[in-house]
């Protein structure tokens, strides 16, 4: 696997803020979200739903849908900016550097036409090839994907394909004109658990072998744990954690990884009872000031009510909790229920 | 397939057998066609002697199949008004109201589809939102009222289109067209315009409805995502997913447009079909009521037939196993 410290980012997200006007203000959906993605690795995002996650990932390929719109920060490609560029120029962009995996495959392909239309068609407006050639790469890909009998089947409709079949279909799609990063919107959700994992490990071969890089957004920490190199945690609409994913599996920095953490059942331990996160992610009109998850954490200090913590490092990774800086949380606050405060 | 298609053929025949009855029942129940047909001084035995020779002494069943058989074969009998073959008056007067329908037809895909388009793709652009305002009007205008409003515009104060009538017509065998000249185009555009704008109002809303439908869908999504063309979203992906119930729609709309063209033919003196029923209607003229009556379901069923063949078309989902959309799972 690339080390990704040696090589410049291929994506680059600074400051990044999505905004959604409404009649009773303007919610911030996505708040100062920064990250990179160096060529050919895998950044997970995880978080709940609402999130931002999936905010993110579509105000990267700019299809924001209105009146959700980027309101700062910036994206960069290969270090050209491409967060303000007009629709066309981003459209060209669109499928032929930057491709998009969404959810659900069964809605993802238009039923009225042949795969091989489809991708045909995708080929073509991105590549100069003639109608022959397109067709023959098509058939390409949908052997790389893996669909038995790709010679019968590039003619065949969406619904004569399984679900696993037709997310393998959408994957060509989005392998079409080679691009450089793949935004996977919860590309196994709506799959089934045994499918979901040929499906990941695809994936992966695919962008090993193409050598693209992959955001993967997903509430499954599984998936992630088992494809990602690195991992950012999102939690109302801000980074919570980033870092290698074996240290923040392993070793999470902020409370509220560790208590996602917490949650995921593992084979070969003996659980009495999962964890679970008290309360729930806060709405984005009633965000907290302060940390948004003090609410909810066990570690909770006066710092954390009136500050709002920037990521810093930690160890390999780098956290937005207080815990992580030399002031520490500030004075502890006793409430009803209260847990032993535990030092991180 | 096939068998789809024999089954709906038969369900075909069994509509028209049963409006075949209903006009059959317009001979025995709308009066006594001998008292139409002849003097007041006709004597009992003249009488007694034409209802012989026409078979109304035959038992009803008799009657009905002698009826349908004879339909079946284009032979309607003579019309009691004008002593003419009722086939030949209809044949002369349909292809009026054909080209009419036809004409109508066009301006509503032409013009109806393309603006539901519009405003389905900019439902909140200022255009969209005055064409809707405007379809409205168009849907409470009552045609009669319409035809005279455009008659006084155009016909009466701005001189540039006749008031009534086809205009120079061209014969071709028996089809008379208004294509081919110039005062026959003009004739058909008003009588178009004023038999298609409720439907154009209808089809603009229902393609509207239905774009703003597809252009949700994940698949127009992922189509943007794969860098596609506006023009290949729009009209390629979009379009063609909302065409399946705007062929339904646009198929009985063809259908009322023939059948209910009566209204516009009376406004602008058109000499079609609609015109010879009311004057039969007034002359109690049962052959031609009863002839127009199964010409218009045969056009019916004729073009359910079509729109049933044209779904195969559109959509793969349903050629499949036999009709059968099948989605698949894993």
């Amino acid at each position: 696997m690339a080390s990704p410290s040696n090589n410049p980012p291929l994506l680059e997200v600074k400051n990044l803020r999505v905004e959604f006007p409404t009649r009773r203000g303007t919610l911030l959906a996505v708040d100062d979200v920064s990250f990179d993605i160096a060529p050919g690795e895998v950044l997970g995002v995880v978080g709940e739903s609402g999130a931002g996650k999936s905010l993110t990932g579509n105000a990267i390929i700019g299809l924001l849908e209105p009146p959700g719109r980027i309101a700062g920060g910036e994206v960069k490609l290969e270090g050209r900016r491409i967060d303000n560029l007009p629709y066309e120029e981003m459209r060209k962009i669109r499928g032929h550097r930057i491709g998009a995996i969404f959810q659900d495959p069964l809605t993802s392909l238009n039923p009225l036409y042949s795969i091989g239309r489809q991708l045909v068609e995708t080929i073509q407006t991105h590549l100069p090839l003639s109608a022959s050639q397109a067709r023959k790469r098509a058939l390409d890909l949908l052997k790389e994907v893996g669909i038995p009998g790709a010679e019968n089947r590039i003619d065949h409709y969406p619904h004569q394909f399984s679900g696993g079949m037709r997310q393998r279909v959408v994957i060509a799609l989005a392998l079409c004109a080679g691009p450089r990063l793949i935004v996977a919107d919860e590309p196994t959700t709506a799959l089934d658990v045994s499918i979901q994992a040929q499906i990941i490990a695809l994936l992966k071969k695919l962008c090993r072998e193409h050598q693209t890089a992959v955001m993967l957004v997903t509430h499954d920490m599984g998936v992630i744990a088992e494809t990602a190199d690195r991992v950012a945690v999102m939690y109302a609409g801000r980074i919570a954690e980033i870092g290698p994913v074996r240290d923040v599996v392993k070793q999470a920095k902020h409370p509220y990884t560790k208590g996602l953490m917490g949650s995921i059942p593992s084979l070969g331990v003996r659980h009495d009872k999962l964890t679970q996160i008290d309360g729930a992610m806060p709405r984005l009109t009633e965000i907290p000031t302060g940390c948004a998850f003090n609410p909810r954490c066990t570690f909770r200090g006066s710092r954390c009510l009136s500050e709002r913590p920037d990521l810093m490092s930690a160890g390999a990774s780098r956290a937005a909790c207080w815990l992580h800086d030399r002031g520490g949380v500030g004075a502890p606050i006793p409430s009803d229920g209260a847990k032993e405060l535990v030092d991180a | 397939m096939i068998a789809f298609i024999l089954r709906r053929m038969l369900q075909s025949i069994a509509v028209l057998v049963a409006v075949g009855l209903v006009a059959f029942s317009l001979f025995r129940y709308v009066g006594d066609p001998i008292n139409a047909m002849v003097g007041q001084d006709t004597s009992m035995e003249d009488r007694a002697a034409l209802r012989e020779k026409l078979g109304l002494n035959d038992s009803p069943p008799v009657q009905f199949l002698r009826f349908i058989s004879n339909a079946a074969r284009g032979n309607f009998g003579l019309s009691y008004r004008t002593s003419e073959p009722v086939s030949r008056m209809i044949f002369e007067r349909i292809p009026a109201t054909l080209e009419l329908a036809f004409c109508a037809a066009i301006f509503v895909l032409f013009v109806g589809v393309p603006m539901g388009v519009y405003t389905g793709l900019y439902p909140k652009h200022w255009s969209s939102r005055l064409l809707q305002t405007v379809s409205l009007l168009g849907v409470s205008l009552p045609p009669f009222l319409l035809g005279i409003l455009l008659i006084l515009v155009f016909a009466v104060m701005l001189h540039w289109l006749p008031s009534f009538g086809r205009g120079e017509t061209v014969q071709i065998g028996w089809w008379t067209t208004n294509f081919l000249t110039l005062s026959g185009l003009k004739a058909l555009i008003l009588p178009s315009i004023t038999l298609g704008l409720f439907q154009l109002t209808l089809i603009m809303r229902l393609v509207r409805s239905e774009m703003l439908e597809v252009m949700r869908t994940d698949y127009i999504k992922f189509a943007r995502a794969r860098g596609l063309s506006n023009r290949a979203i729009n009209f390629g992906h979009a379009l063609k997913n909302t065409l399946v119930p705007v062929i339904t729609v646009m198929g009985l709309q063809l259908g009322t447009l023939i059948a209910f063209a009566i209204v516009t033919e009376t406004v602008f003196a058109w000499p079609g079909v609609g015109q010879l029923f009311l004057q039969s209607v007034q002359f109690s003229d049962i052959p031609v009521m009863a002839a127009y009556l199964l010409l218009i379901a045969l056009l019916f069923v004729v073009i359910n037939l079509v729109v049933d063949l044209l779904y195969f078309v559109v959509d793969p989902r349903l050629r499949s196993q036999g009709g059968a959309a099948k989605v698949a799972g894993h």
